[in-house]
This record gives C-alpha cells, sequence and structure tokens, in this order.
C-alpha cells in the first residue's frame, strides 16, 4: 500500500452525532437482523422436525439418499471459511489491509466452494429423480415403499431443497456482500472494521444455521435399519 | 418554566412563531427525485402516509360492497365467489396494508426520531427500502385483486388455500410475504434508533410513551412477522409442489398450518394496537395539561402486552380440534393479558382528573378510543371464555369484536394522532368544526354499524356469509346504514385536511403548548430537525394547569 | 322483517349454562363500560378548561391505585376464567352413554348417517333428552358444524375424526350451519337440526312414514349391517375372517381395548387405545400402527373407500368390539 492516505476514519453518516453512536448503531441492526432470521429458519426447521417426527420412515429413506460426503465436505469448507471472516475483522481492526483483503476473499471462494459442492449435489439428486416438481420419481424406494410413504419422502425433499436453498441464497448474499465490500476497501484504501465485523456477524450466522442443517439432514438417519 | 409553558407563553406574545418557516423539509427540494429518492424520515413518513391512505380506501371500497350486500338476506347484489373476494380483499388490504404499517410508518417514522431528539432514524436508506418493500407487496397484492381476485379469506386456512380456491392465492401470498419485510425493516430501524440515538438525558423512562409503543410494537413485528413469511412460503410450496405439508389428503396437518398463521398473527393484533396506545398517550396529557398517570406502569404496560401477545395464538384454535388442556391454557393465558391492558385504561381516565380538559378533535378520537377500545377489550375477555367461544366462534361476535379494536381502537388513534400532528406535519391548521364533525360522525356510524354485529353473532349468524336467515335482516340493515354513515366521516377529513394544505391557519411551532421535543421545532420542521442535539433535563408531559393553549 | 328475535333459543342442556356465563361476562363488562364511560364524561365536564373546580394536589403516581386496579381485574379475569373452563369441560367430555351420529361435511353440504341406518342431507334428527356424539369429517377442506341454539360447534377436519356432544331439551326445528369458510356456496352450506320425542324420532328412524317396524325387504340397514357387508365386500374377511389363512388380526372385542403395537424403533412394544381414530387409521394408513407380532403387509384403502363406507365399516367393528366403549 502506498503512504499516500485517502481516507482515515470512517465517513460519519449526517444523522449521527459520532462515530461511537454509528458504529453501536450498525452492530446493533445488524444482530436485529439476525434475530428476525432466527425466527424466519425457525420455523422452517419446526415444520422439519415435526414431519419428521411423523413420518420418520419416510424422511429417514429420504435422508440416505443425500450424499453425506458432500454435505461433510461442506461443513468444514463453511467453518474453515468463518475462520477466515474471523481473521478478516481483526486485520481490519488492526487497519492491516492487504491481510484483510486476502481474508475477505479466501472467504468468498470457500463459499463458493460450498456453493459448487452444492450444485454438484443438486444436479446429482436431478440426475436420480430426486427434486419434486422436476420428474420426482426416485427409482430404488419406489419398489420398497407405498404410496404414502413415498409422499413422505417427497416431502422429505421438499422441506431439503426448501431449507437448503434457503441457506444457498443467503450464501449467494453473502458472497456477494463481501465482494463488493472487498472492492470497495480496495478502491478507496481504507475498511471500517465496524461495517467489516458486521457482515462478519452475517457470514457467522449462515454458517451457524448449516452447522444444524447439516446433522438434521443430513447425519441423523445414517444408523437407521430399513 | 416548562419548555411547554416557555413556548406557549411565546406563542401568546406573538413571539416570532406565526410565520410559516420558508425553508422545511416538504420545500427544501422539489423534484421528483428528491421524494422518490428522499432518506429524510419525513418525507418517508409522507410517502407512507398516501400510500397506507390509498389502500384504506381500497379496503374501504370492498366493505362498502359487502355492507350493501348484506343488507338483504338473499345473496342478490353480488355473486357467491365475489363476496368471497371482496371480504378477502377487505381483510387482506385492511390488516396487511393499512392496519400494520399505518401508525408505525406514518407517524412512528415521522416523529420517533423528533421526540428523541434525533436528527433521523439509525438507517435511513433501509428505511425508504422499506416504503420501496411495501409498495412492492402492494402491487403484487393488487394484481391479485385486479386478475380475479383471492376468495381464501385473509387467513389462508389450509387445505382449501393450498389445494381447493382456483384464485390467485400465489399472487396475495407473494404480496403479504413481500410486505412483511417491509414491516421487519421498520421494526428493526425503531430498535436500533431507540437504543442508540436517544438525545443526552433523555432516558429510557423519560421517552415520550409514543416511543415506548413504537419499540413494543417493533419487538413484535422483528420477531413474528418471519413466521408469517416462512408460513407463507410452505402454502405456496404446497400449492406449486403439490406437497402434504398441510393437506392431509397428501399427508400433511392443516393445525399445523393454523398453529404457524396464528403465532405470527395473533402478536400482529398487538402491532395493531400498540401504537394506538401510544398516540392516546400523547394526546390525553397535552389536551388535560396534565402529566401522565402512571407513566412507568404505562411503559411496562406496553411491554408486557407484547411479550404475552405470543403465547396466547390457541385462542384463535379453540374448536380447531387442539386438545382440551391446550385450549385451557391459551384461555387462561389471554385473560392475563387483560390485567396490563386494564391498566392503562383507568390511568388513561385518572390522567382527567384534576385536569384542564379541552375537547379538541384530537381529544375527542382519544376519547372516543377509550370507550370503543374498552368494549373492544371486554368483548376480548368473552372470547377468551372457553364456554363462551365455542358459541360465537366464527360468528359476527368476532367481527364485531375485532373491529371495535381495530377501527373504533386503531383507526380513531390514527385519525386523532393526525389532527394532533397535523400542524408539526404541515405547518397548517385544520378546520376544528370540521374536525369534531367528522369524529363524532366517526363515533355515531362506528357504533351503529358494530354493536349489532354483537348481537347477530350470539344469535349464531356466522362471518363470511353473503346470506342469510331472514330473520338476521334487521340488525344487518341497522350495521349497513351505521357504515353509510362512517364512509361520510372518512371521506370528510380527507377533504379538509388536503383543503387545509393551502387555506388553513398557520400553525407555528406549538399550537396545542403540547410538551415533547418535536414541538420545540418550526412547524412543518427542517430537514434535520434539530440544528444542535437537545439536552433533555425534564421528564415528559412536564404540564402545568393554566387557561390552556391559545390558538 | 319485524319479527326478529334478540337472543337465541336455548335447546340443549347446555345451552342454559353457557348463557349464564355470558350474563356473567355482560354484567362484568356493563360495569366497566358505565364505570369508565362516567368518570371520562364526568371528569372532562367537571374539570373542562376554565372551570372552577378544585385541581389542587393532582397526583400522577399511586401505588396503591395502580395495585388496586392491577388485583381487581386479576381476581375478576381469573374468576371469569375458571368459570368458562368449567361449563367448556363439560361442553368436551361427553357422557359414556351419548349415542354417536355420524356427519360427513363436503363442500356444500352435510351428510349425516344415523348408526341405525337413515341418512340425511343438511338435516340432523335427533332425539328428544339423550345425548349425542357426532362423529365427524371432511371429504375435503376444513368446514365447522354448529347449531347455535344448541351453542356448540366444531371444526369438522378433513383426513381425521373430530367430535362435538350435546343433549336436546327442547322439541323444535334449528338451524345448522356451517361456521368454517369453505368456499364458494359457504353461506348455504346448512340447513336444520329437528329435535323430536323420542318415540317419533324412532318412528322417524325407521324410516316409513306410518313407522311400519323392521321386517320389511325395505327396511332400513343399520350402518353396522352396512358395514358387515362392506367389510365383505372389500375382502377385508380375506386376511381378518375366522377361516382366513393369513396372519392378520382377528377384530373381534378389539374396539375399546387396549391393542399392543410395534414402536416406531421396531424393538419395543407400546399399548393404545382401539378408538374411533384407531379403527380409522390402522384402515387408512395401516403401517403407521403395526400390531405387535404382526407383518405390515395390510395395504390402504384410502383411495379405494368412500368416507360414508369408512364410518359404515368403523359403526361395524364398533358393533364386535367391547362393549364398554371407548372412544
Amino acid at each position: 500500500m502506498s503512504n499516500a492516505v485517502v481516507q482515515e476514519e470512517p465517513a460519519l453518516l449526517s444523522h449521527f452525532d459520532d462515530l461511537q453512536q454509528q458504529d453501536d448503531s450498525t452492530k446493533l441492526g445488524m444482530w436485529t437482523f439476525l434475530a428476525t432470521e432466527v425466527m424466519f429458519f425457525g420455523g422452517m426447521f419446526l415444520a422439519y422436525i415435526l414431519f419428521r417426527w411423523k413420518y420418520h420412515a419416510g424422511f429417514a429413506e429420504g435422508s440416505l439418499e443425500l450424499i453425506w460426503q458432500a454435505g461433510f465436505i461442506n461443513t468444514g469448507v463453511l467453518l474453515c471459511s468463518s475462520l477466515s471472516m474471523a481473521l478478516a475483522v481483526d486485520f481490519a481492526k488492526l487497519g492491516k489491509l492487504r491481510p484483510l483483503l486476502i481474508n475477505l476473499v479466501i472467504t468468498m471462494i470457500l463459499g463458493s466452494i460450498f456453493l459448487g459442492v452444492k450444485a454438484v449435489e443438486y444436479s446429482i439428486d436431478y440426475r436420480d429423480h430426486l427434486i419434486p416438481g422436476l420428474d420426482f420419481a426416485p427409482h430404488k424406494l419406489v419398489e420398497k415403499l407405498d404410496a404414502a410413504e413415498l409422499g413422505h419422502v417427497k416431502l422429505f425433499f421438499v422441506l431439503y431443497f426448501a431449507m437448503t436453498g434457503l441457506h444457498a441464497l443467503h450464501m449467494v448474499i453473502g458472497i456477494a456482500a463481501i465482494g463488493i465490500l472487498a472492492f470497495m476497501i480496495y478502491r478507496n484504501k481504507f475498511a471500517d472494521g465496524t461495517t467489516v465485523e458486521s457482515l462478519g456477524l452475517y457470514w457467522h450466522f449462515v454458517d451457524l444455521v448449516w452447522v444444524f442443517l447439516f446433522p438434521l439432514l443430513y447425519l441423523i438417519d445414517l444408523n437407521h435399519n430399513t | 418554566m416548562s419548555i411547554a409553558e416557555e413556548t406557549r407563553t411565546q406563542t401568546q406574545q406573538g413571539v416570532a412563531t406565526s410565520t410559516y418557516p420558508k425553508s422545511n423539509y416538504l420545500t427544501s427540494e422539489h423534484t421528483v427525485a428528491s421524494w422518490l429518492l428522499t432518506t429524510d424520515h419525513k418525507r418517508i413518513g409522507i410517502l407512507y402516509m398516501i400510500s397506507i391512505t390509498f389502500f384504506f380506501f381500497i379496503g374501504g371500497s370492498a366493505a362498502t360492497l359487502m355492507r350493501l350486500e348484506l343488507m338483504t338476506p338473499r345473496g342478490d347484489l353480488l355473486r357467491s365467489d365475489l363476496y368471497n373476494r371482496m371480504f378477502t380483499l377487505h381483510g387482506i388490504v385492511m390488516v396487511f396494508f393499512f392496519l400494520v404499517p399505518a401508525i408505525p410508518a406514518v407517524l412512528g417514522n415521522f416523529f420517533l426520531p423528533m421526540m428523541i431528539g434525533a436528527r433521523d432514524l439509525a438507517f435511513p436508506r433501509i428505511n425508504l427500502l422499506s416504503w420501496y418493500i411495501y409498495i412492492a407487496g402492494g402491487l403484487f397484492a393488487l394484481a391479485a385483486i385486479l386478475w380475479g381476485g383471492v376468495d381464501t379469506g385473509w387467513t389462508f386456512y389450509t387445505p382449501y388455500s393450498s389445494m381447493y380456491s382456483n384464485t390467485n392465492v400465489l399472487l396475495a401470498a407473494t404480496g403479504v410475504f413481500i410486505a412483511g419485510f417491509s414491516s421487519i425493516l421498520t421494526g428493526l430501524n425503531f430498535i436500533v434508533t431507540v437504543h442508540k440515538m436517544r438525545a443526552p438525558g433523555m432516558t429510557w423512562f423519560r421517552m415520550p410513551l409514543f416511543v415506548w409503543a413504537m419499540y413494543a410494537t417493533s419487538i413484535i413485528m422483528i420477531l413474528g412477522t418471519p413466521v408469517l413469511a416462512i408460513t407463507l412460503f410452505l402454502l405456496a410450496l404446497e400449492r406449486v409442489m403439490r406437497v402434504g405439508i398441510f393437506d392431509p389428503a397428501l399427508g400433511g396437518d392443516p393445525i399445523l398450518f393454523q398453529h404457524l398463521f396464528w403465532f405470527y398473527s395473533h402478536p400482529a393484533v398487538y402491532i395493531m394496537i400498540i401504537p394506538g396506545f401510544g398516540v392516546v398517550n400523547e394526546i390525553v396529557p397535552c389536551f388535560s395539561r396534565r402529566k401522565i398517570f402512571g407513566y412507568r406502569f404505562m411503559a411496562v404496560a406496553m411491554m408486557a402486552i407484547a411479550i404475552l401477545g405470543f403465547l396466547v395464538w390457541g385462542h384463535h384454535m379453540f374448536v380447531s380440534g387442539q386438545s382440551m388442556y391446550a385450549g385451557i391454557v391459551f384461555s387462561i393465558i389471554s385473560f392475563l393479558i387483560g390485567v396490563p391492558t386494564a391498566i392503562k385504561v383507568f390511568n388513561w381516565v385518572t390522567t382527567l382528573y384534576k385536569g384542564s380538559v379541552s375537547a379538541d378533535t384530537p381529544m375527542l378520537y382519544a376519547l372516543g378510543f377509550i370507550g370503543l377500545f374498552l368494549i373492544g377489550g371486554l368483548t376480548g375477555l368473552m372470547l377468551s371464555t372457553l364456554a363462551v367461544d365455542v358459541h360465537v366462534h366464527d360468528t359476527y361476535f368476532v367481527v364485531a369484536h375485532f373491529h371495535y379494536i381495530m377501527v373504533g381502537g386503531q383507526v380513531m388513534a390514527y385519525l386523532g394522532g393526525i389532527h394532533f400532528w397535523w400542524p408539526k406535519i404541515t405547518g397548517r391548521m385544520y378546520p376544528e368544526i370540521w374536525g369534531k364533525l367528522s369524529a363524532l360522525l366517526v363515533f355515531v356510524g362506528f357504533n351503529l354499524t358494530f354493536f349489532p354485529q354483537f348481537v347477530l353473532g350470539y344469535l349464531g349468524m356466522p362471518r363470511r356469509y353473503h346470506e342469510y336467515p331472514a330473520e338476521f335482516q334487521v340488525f344487518n340493515v341497522l350495521s349497513s346504514a351505521g357504515a353509510s354513515i362512517l364512509a361520510v366521516g372518512y371521506v370528510l377529513p380527507l377533504v379538509y385536511l388536503l383543503l387545509s394544505l393551502k387555506y388553513g391557519k398557520i400553525a407555528g411551532p406549538n399550537p396545542w403548548g403540547a410538551t415533547g421535543l418535536e414541538w420545540q421545532t418550526p412547524s412543518p420542521p427542517t430537514t434535520h430537525n434539530f440544528e444542535e442535539t437537545p439536552i433533555v433535563t425534564e421528564d415528559p408531559y412536564e404540564y402545568e394547569i393554566q387557561e390552556g393553549p391559545s390558538v | 322483517m319485524w319479527d326478529f328475535p334478540l337472543f337465541p333459543e336455548r335447546a340443549s342442556t347446555i345451552a342454559g349454562r353457557v348463557d349464564n356465563v355470558f350474563f356473567v361476562l355482560m354484567a362484568i363488562s356493563v360495569f366497566f363500560t358505565v364505570l369508565i364511560g362516567f368518570f371520562v364524561i364526568f371528569f372532562a365536564i367537571r374539570y373542562r378548561k376554565g372551570s372552577q373546580a378544585d385541581r389542587s394536589h393532582a397526583f400522577s403516581t399511586n401505588l396503591k391505585l395502580e395495585a388496586a386496579w392491577i388485583g381487581v381485574p386479576l381476581v375478576i379475569v381469573l374468576g371469569i376464567f375458571a368459570m368458562g373452563t368449567q361449563v367448556f369441560v363439560q361442553m368436551f367430555i361427553p357422557p359414556k352413554d351419548a349415542t354417536p351420529i355420524y356427519v360427513v361435511g363436503k363442500q356444500w353440504m352435510w351428510k349425516v348417517q344415523h348408526p341405525q341406518g337413515r341418512s340425511e342431507i343438511n338435516e340432523i334428527h335427533l332425539p328428544l333428552g339423550r345425548p349425542v356424539r357426532l362423529i365427524m369429517t371432511s371429504q375435503d377442506v376444513i368446514h365447522s358444524f354448529y347449531i347455535p341454539a344448541f351453542r356448540m360447534k366444531q371444526d369438522v377436519l378433513p383426513g381425521r375424526l373430530t367430535s362435538e356432544w350435546f343433549q336436546p331439551n327442547k322439541v323444535g326445528r334449528y338451524h345448522l350451519f356451517c361456521a368454517e369458510y369453505c368456499g364458494t356456496e359457504h353461506s348455504k352450506m346448512g340447513g336444520w337440526a329437528v329435535v323430536m320425542e323420542p318415540t317419533d324420532f324412532e318412528k322417524w328412524l325407521k324410516g316409513s312414514p306410518n313407522g311400519s317396524g323392521g321386517g320389511s325387504s325395505d327396511a332400513i340397514q343399520s350402518m353396522a349391517t352396512t358395514g358387515g357387508r362392506l367389510f365383505e365386500k372389500y375382502h377385508c374377511t380375506g386376511c381378518h375372517g375366522t377361516n382366513s389363512q393369513f396372519q392378520a388380526p382377528k377384530l373381534d372385542g378389539v374396539y375399546g381395548g387396549q391393542v399392543p403395537i410395534m414402536a416406531a424403533n421396531g424393538k419395543d412394544v407400546e399399548f393404545v387405545t382401539a378408538d374411533d381414530r384407531y379403527i380409522r387409521d390402522s384402515i387408512l394408513l395401516p403401517k403407521s400402527q403395526v400390531v405387535a407380532g404382526y407383518n405390515p403387509v395390510m395395504p390402504s384403502y384410502k383411495d379405494v373407500l368412500k368416507e360414508e363406507e369408512l364410518l359404515q365399516i368403523m359403526e361395524y367393528i364398533k358393533s364386535i368390539g367391547r362393549k364398554e366403549g371407548a372412544r
């Protein structure tokens, strides 16, 4: 980085009295937003758990069709991305722009790997006719299960795609936001610690949702005897 | 001398107050872009005011058609399916596009920052975004209406809405889903603003009660609305993917839908009344010239109502097939909410005691609110009573109850607030005679419309009926007659308030001699509200009895 | 138009009790409305701007007053709760000797089936002075079976059975309404509850206008008899009959007793009561609760049986069950 300093301090928006108020507001805003996300995902988790309890057999069959290894890789990838994000926040607060940008880019790459693995999983599901609405016809299971249970398997997959799809959407938004932030930091040669921290909070939350999704969707029936 | 005293004395002495400030938030810029891309919370409040007024009259038109149809026992004005679309439209538009946003997004946006001495909300751009999201949701809802309507009722019960209805369920649900995010962003903005942007000296217990009301409402908005979003999302999934989430024919559970739906929609009704409490809390002290009685209890009561409101949703489901024990639990908690609510009513009345009461238009609306909300709340206790609810559930008794709260309560509070703060928003006074006349028409028209519906409900007339047995006609005719009076009462303010923009008397900064930081600014305020951040040294509502305001 | 009621008739044993609770609530509500209304108007006049009333010693807090109007409303609401709940429990729990009558709701009509065999549409004939328990289901969307004169309603759900009970105590014709919005003709989905003297009701049950009794070839078959024939027609006897070679639980004496079923983990045995829900689920969702020691080979009859046939088969199974009926 050159010695020509363009920006020393974050810009203070005119409706705030001082930087402290601005920073506090930004952070509280992100926490409040995450509270709404908990309620949002919570509703879907509730529906999933209730139906899993009611239709255990069909849900177990559905879960066994998932590729747990892919989910396992993705969990590792996301956890590492949370590490790189946390490091980015640290570097932002220390004003070390180069390592900050490197970590932001690493986070984006890891996030994209996650999405890539998910895309592969989804395409395999499509090939195996496991996507409800897109020629849903799980071959192996059709022989084993009757119509009612197949309906439960279909319900499992609807909830699986809805929950992982919503999660993936949040990932895409997060990666885009990190990208925009990284670009602005690069262009302005300045990083506002609070902004990076808030985005970090969002990213960790999305990671946390996955930490619940993975065992509940992939792992929970691995020992199920059909 | 208190601030209120000073301002009123200045007004009496004609000190530099009766001129219309040339440069204010309305006149600072004139372009369309300056309005559509504004981040000024006051302009956003005006944008909301125009939009919700539009939706109010759409919802009101549907109600007009319904009451016209209901004047006769036979379904002779509208075909069944058209009537069903009308009541659905009325419910969806009035709940999601009028009642939920009205006071928070208009009066809250405008006055929350000013009341705490801030220059704007914490996130002005998100504030503007919330308006655009509201408009987007509204467009989807309008599309649903114009492309043939929806006929599920605003409650979207399954499996009718997911598997049987041939109407634009998806469009309507999308509109509501989107509008929900507008709600969430408003609530988020308010919460952060109240926590972080109060002026020096404004402790929590020095905040005006209107701010407490906005805060309590915001808590409900951010915690409840996401659940509605996910419920509508699951409903859409079922309808599109034909899977059994809520439809028993495919293995789903229709009661699950009701639990998820009411988990939001019950707290939502507190979103639709607590702001009304907030407005009344500002008007009653001002027009009694008295500090509100029991300030702390009033603040805590509103928070208690907001929180308890999340625990009672099952009282909408006493005869749904849920267990007897669930019914008993929901019943007792529903009764408990009556207690903080009672505190508020008693405290308002006590504020009048030894006050100096003037019957200006805002006060007429506020006093009307107290009476009508009281009746609504007491009939709410009747509905919480398990034995009675079995009989009157899904009858006009329930319809009467919630209209007493939402219309007799919230709409009257909204109108009262508009009249109270009109001088501050526009710099003009409205004509007092017309204000009083409209308030009276609304009060009389409202009671004539909805009181007969209590009788109809106990007689057994179910709701959502457009044909009914002949013996129910008399009360239906009374109700429709009242509705015509009510309609006049609503149209009049639209006319004279608009006319006052040109012909109204110049208001000055504090025509009512009210306390509160918003009255320390010119009318209309400048864009930044305060040149310097005020420092607060007094408790709110420091009124002293004098001869009252002079305008 | 001028011959209109102000208050609904009372035609069931519970109606009076519901009304009493309502009157107590009305009295409390009128009292507080008048009280508050009085004070609002009184204070607004007495303390109007410019009046000479004494305004000294005005106060803005008073813990005793606050405590009073927290305590008093709390006691009142708890009292109302207790009163209402007590009557509600009576409304919810039917007497053991209540006669079942089956109701199927569908868009937009009510089909009522008496166990003795007679069925009707949009009307329900009832005997005076005897408790009746409705066992109801819907063929499509949620409906609600509401008789205002009895002060009773209950939502009628697709996919499961719901129930309400009442004991008519006044002869007459009373409105029957659907009280849960169910689509286009919701307002028209109603009819009459007709309460008759017991002897008249017995005649009506037997079917012909001059009440000629059973034994004639067109006598009405009871639901259980019809159900028994359906039990054969749909080959249930193939597995459940006495001469069957297949391993299937025999159904004599089952209804009303306890049944051992396999738990979800495949190892433990749980006991459930063989009530209406159990019978219905065994026919429609046989794999959801398999009797211990048997294989889950029974097919589902979900798309085979009409709702009325299902109820008739249920009545048949109940008729060969234990006499001390469960529900």
